[in-house]
């Protein structure tokens, strides 16, 4: 037992030291991808008490949410310079193809919330 | 045919010779465009410019209202003049992909002042799609295979039968504009997947969202791709575009589809889409394994694949089900294959081979599309149409490879000639010796492909009847390695001019489906007899009878099948239609038609009933007339309602209308509604269609009156007499007046129209 807490110990240390090395602006983006998940979570406990009466709402709720995360996720991915295989794509280029995806994500939600 | 090839091989070329591949290239996808609409014109040359069959009618209804009213209008639109006295709400309950491409287009060509009817604009939206659904062809064969392979599947698919059946000029239904979405979709997700661009996820997505408007098939797609991501997963081939293309999709496509009013809250709820969440969330767990793994060596590595493992696993025992739920429909006969893919079943094995060479992300989806959709098309006849694009584009992949290998060894071989002829001696011995490498080399994928001995020692005779052999089943061929084969003169010569023929076949095939199998449309019949061609245009004559004969709020009865035809042509309040959405409604009309008179003009009476039509095709031959419909009429309102019995109207299980045939079927109303009068025509009442005397051939009719019979009897509409005004006492001599008055007018009238 006390091996396997130790290993578990040292494999959350090594992890920290690992994600201490990445870049601000990728921390940056995982802390929004966090705070994304983190509503949608919210919402879903919410569901969960009060109950899902206009389901419209609460799919658009969670679905906006999990899909802000997702494309934040591909943008992480893809302006991430360990990356190879986006090594030719500059990162404005990700950037506003982020924008555009992001831009259709929230006018269909606009349209769904009803 | 070879044009194709021409251009793959001008694009290897220099610059200018890129440049005019790229000519040539454009100058062939619209020579394809311009075939795939004209393929589909044989009904209009044929016939006319009609609109054909039953569900087309209602489409075309569909985008008249919206083109007269406007979208708004058509999402609020309530239907008052079908399912009388019930009603359906239109715009909740149909796909509107279809309608709105038409209508947009309509809408387009009159603001540029191109005056064109709506008829006109839905008769050719089938052609125009077929066109553009070969360029996606083109696109997606592209990306698995290369430009020359997606040319052969562009031509493959502009005039493959299956994809014409349901397509041709007229036929203006749902599967026309999806087939299109369809292969688009599955274009823009291999592009997201070999370029990793956001870019094209959001017009995947978006890509998505106009199949799910145009069919339902879309599930199709939601399951199809989600079962690649998990392939590529499962055969270690995850990679970060593979996220890029897939998770966008889920959240955007679920969204999207969730707009569209017929699918809306069954995006989320039903089980054909549990399984792309099931993968979004295995793909999540992947990523994030896959990233922490970058994190941190090897540690966590093992515990990472037993996750996914056990996550998969559970998948799969939840995916079968939903395979299972869809087989219901009938499953199609072997010539129904041939009939519709034709020489394409001998070339998706070679095409598959080709594929695995070297498998890419591309190429494995595109034979997994081809896998699911053989299995599909063999539980569903219907799904042989999503069949057919995987087909063609894996037909384009094997036969421009083969020509790729032929075309190759020829120009290796003609090039070995002229450089023999000039420089006889000095070369000769550098020559020999690359000559007897590359045969030495074709001798080992010889070997290496067919397990046979003889590796080195004098390999030429040998090897060349092999490579003759070869070259006899020509499809066989593609999957040799492509680098360093070298067939001789005569073999690829003869392998050319062996494709040459089989593309003949196939061209000469679906010409002739296009013309004679596929091309009527069903409204007008033609007939070819000794003293020349028939045409039977009676559907027509009687809607247009009822629409300037009968007031506009009259109802008229028939059979469900005449539904959308009798709204769309008539325009006339229907009871029942092809939507077919409330049974009891349809057992109603059902249990009129096989009652007696009396019970019958009570049925009818109390739904309003003004007219009953119904189709008869004893006089002309025509079968699918109402009679031989009849028995399904009695199951479906005995169904519902049990005094009408099936035995009742069988003799010894024989159904039969002549005099064998049972009182309750020969005083029945369809009966004689189909045969009232029929013995005036020949004196002996004879019907052509069951061929035989009919079992009762003077009757009156009490209840109904004669109103209309088209020129070759094949329409008849009736109009229900009216209530007498009953007089205490009276009531026995009224009777027996009216049905005087009746034989009266019967015997007075004589058919002006015959």
């Amino acid at each position: 037992m006390p091996k396997a807490t130790s290993d578990a110990k040292l494999l959350i240390q090594s992890l920290g030291k690992a994600y201490a090395a990445t870049p601000t602006n990728l921390k940056i983006i995982d802390l929004y991808v966090v705070f994304a998940v983190a509503t949608a979570l919210i919402q879903v406990v919410y569901m969960g008490i009060v109950g899902s009466f206009p389901f419209n709402s609460f799919l658009s709720g969670v679905l906006s949410c999990i899909g802000t995360a997702v494309l934040a996720v591909c943008l992480r991915i893809q302006v991430n310079k360990d990356n190879k295989e986006f090594k030719d794509l500059p990162p404005e280029r990700a950037f506003a193809d982020f924008v555009l995806c992001n831009l259709v994500l929230h006018l269909v939600i606009m349209n769904f919330l009803g | 045919m070879a044009e194709p090839e021409s251009s793959t091989a001008a694009a290897g070329g220099s610059r200018l010779r890129n440049a005019f591949g790229g000519v040539l290239c454009a100058f062939t996808l619209l020579l394809i465009g311009v075939l795939a609409f004209s393929i589909r014109l044989f009904s209009v040359i044929k016939y006319e410019s009609v609109i054909h069959e039953f569900d087309p009618y209602f489409n075309f209804r569909v985008t008249q209202f919206l083109s007269k009213n406007g979208i708004y209008e058509f999402w609020n639109w309530f239907d008052d003049r079908t399912w009388y006295p019930l009603g359906r709400v239109i715009g909740g309950t149909v796909y509107p992909g279809l309608t709105l491409t038409a209508g947009t287009i309509w809408w387009l060509l009159n603001s540029l002042n191109i005056p064109l009817s709506v008829e006109t604009v839905c008769v050719f939206t089938a052609p125009i799609f077929s066109a553009n659904a070969s360029w996606a062809t083109y696109l997606l064969t592209k990306e698995a295979k290369g430009t020359g392979a997606g040319l052969m599947a562009a031509a493959i698919l502009a005039m493959v039968p299956s994809y014409i059946s349901r397509s041709v000029a007229g036929s203006y239904d749902n599967e026309a504009v999806a087939i299109f979405a369809l292969i688009f979709t599955f274009y823009l997700y291999v592009k997201t997947l070999n370029t990793g661009s956001l870019f094209y996820a959001t017009l995947n997505a978006l890509s998505y969202f106009y199949m799910v408007c145009s069919w339902g098939g879309y599930t199709f797609i939601i399951n199809l791709i989600p079962i690649h991501v998990l392939l590529c997963i499962v055969t270690g081939r995850y990679s970060s575009r593979l996220y890029i293309a897939y998770a966008p999709l889920v959240i955007l496509g679920t969204l999207l589809a969730a707009l569209v009013p017929v699918v809306g809250f069954n995006a989320v709820m039903t089980s054909e889409h549990f399984a792309s969440f099931l993968v979004f969330i295995i793909l999540h767990v992947v990523a994030l394994v896959y990233y922490i793994k970058g994190l941190l060596t090897p540690r966590l590595f093992k515990v990472a694949m037993t996750l996914v493992i056990t996550v998969g696993l559970t998948y799969a025992s939840k995916y079968i089900p939903i395979i299972a739920s869809v087989s219901e429909h009938q499953p199609p006969t072997w010539p129904s294959y041939f009939m519709d893919i034709n020489v394409l079943a001998f070339l998706i094995p070679a095409g598959i081979i080709s594929c695995f060479l070297p498998l890419s992300d591309a190429s494995s989806f595109v034979v997994l599309y081809l896998v699911t959709a053989v299995y599909f098309s063999g539980v569903m006849v219907r799904l042989m149409l999503v069949l057919a694009p995987a087909a063609c584009i894996l037909s384009g992949i094997a036969l421009s490879e083969a020509f790729d290998v032929l075309t190759r060894s020829v120009k290796y071989q003609l090039s070995k000639l002229f450089d023999d002829s000039p420089a006889a001696s000095g070369d000769s011995s550098a020559e020999s010796s690359s000559a007897s490498t590359t045969s030495t080399n074709s001798a080992k994928n010889e070997t290496r492909s067919e397990k046979t001995e003889a590796p080195k020692e004098k390999p030429s005779k040998k090897n060349r009847k092999k490579e003759k052999e070869v070259a006899e089943s020509v499809p066989v061929k593609p999957k040799k390695e492509k680098k360093l084969l070298v067939l001789p003169m005569e073999a690829s010569v003869l392998g050319i001019l062996l494709l040459i023929v089989l593309g003949g076949f196939y061209v000469v095939h679906c010409v002739w489906a296009a013309a004679e199998a596929y091309s009527a449309p069903s409204i007008v019949l033609t007939s070819r007899s000794r003293d020349g061609l028939h045409v039977f245009d009676d559907f027509r004559e009687a809607y247009a009878w009822l629409s300037h004969n009968t007031d506009v709020d009259d109802k008229v009865a028939s059979w469900w099948d005449y539904g959308y035809q009798t709204t769309a042509m008539a325009n006339r309040t229907v009871i029942v239609d092809n939507n077919t959405w409330n049974n009891t409604h349809i057992a109603t009309v059902g249990t009129a038609m096989s009652s007696p008179e009396k019970a019958a003009w009570e049925i009818f009476n109390s739904l309003d009933v003004k007219y009953v039509l119904v189709v008869f095709g004893g006089l002309v031959g025509y079968p699918s007339d109402d009679i031989n419909k009849f028995l399904w009429m009695v199951r479906i309102g005995g169904g519902v309602f049990p005094h009408i019995k099936e035995p009742d109207y069988l003799r010894d299980g024989n159904y039969r209308v002549d005099a064998q045939g049972t009182p309750t079927m020969l005083n029945c109303l369809m009966y004689k509604l189909c045969y009232y009068r029929f013995v005036e025509t020949d004196g002996k009442g004879f019907d052509r269609v069951r061929g035989y005397e009919i079992g009762k051939k003077h009757f009156k009719l009490t209840h109904f009156e004669e109103v209309f019979t088209t020129h070759h009897w094949m329409v008849r509409i009736y109009k229900l007499k009216p209530q007498k005004n009953r007089v205490r006492g009276k009531l026995k001599k009224l009777k027996s007046g009216s049905k005087a008055s009746s034989t009266n007018a019967a015997g007075r009238k004589k058919n002006p129209w015959q």
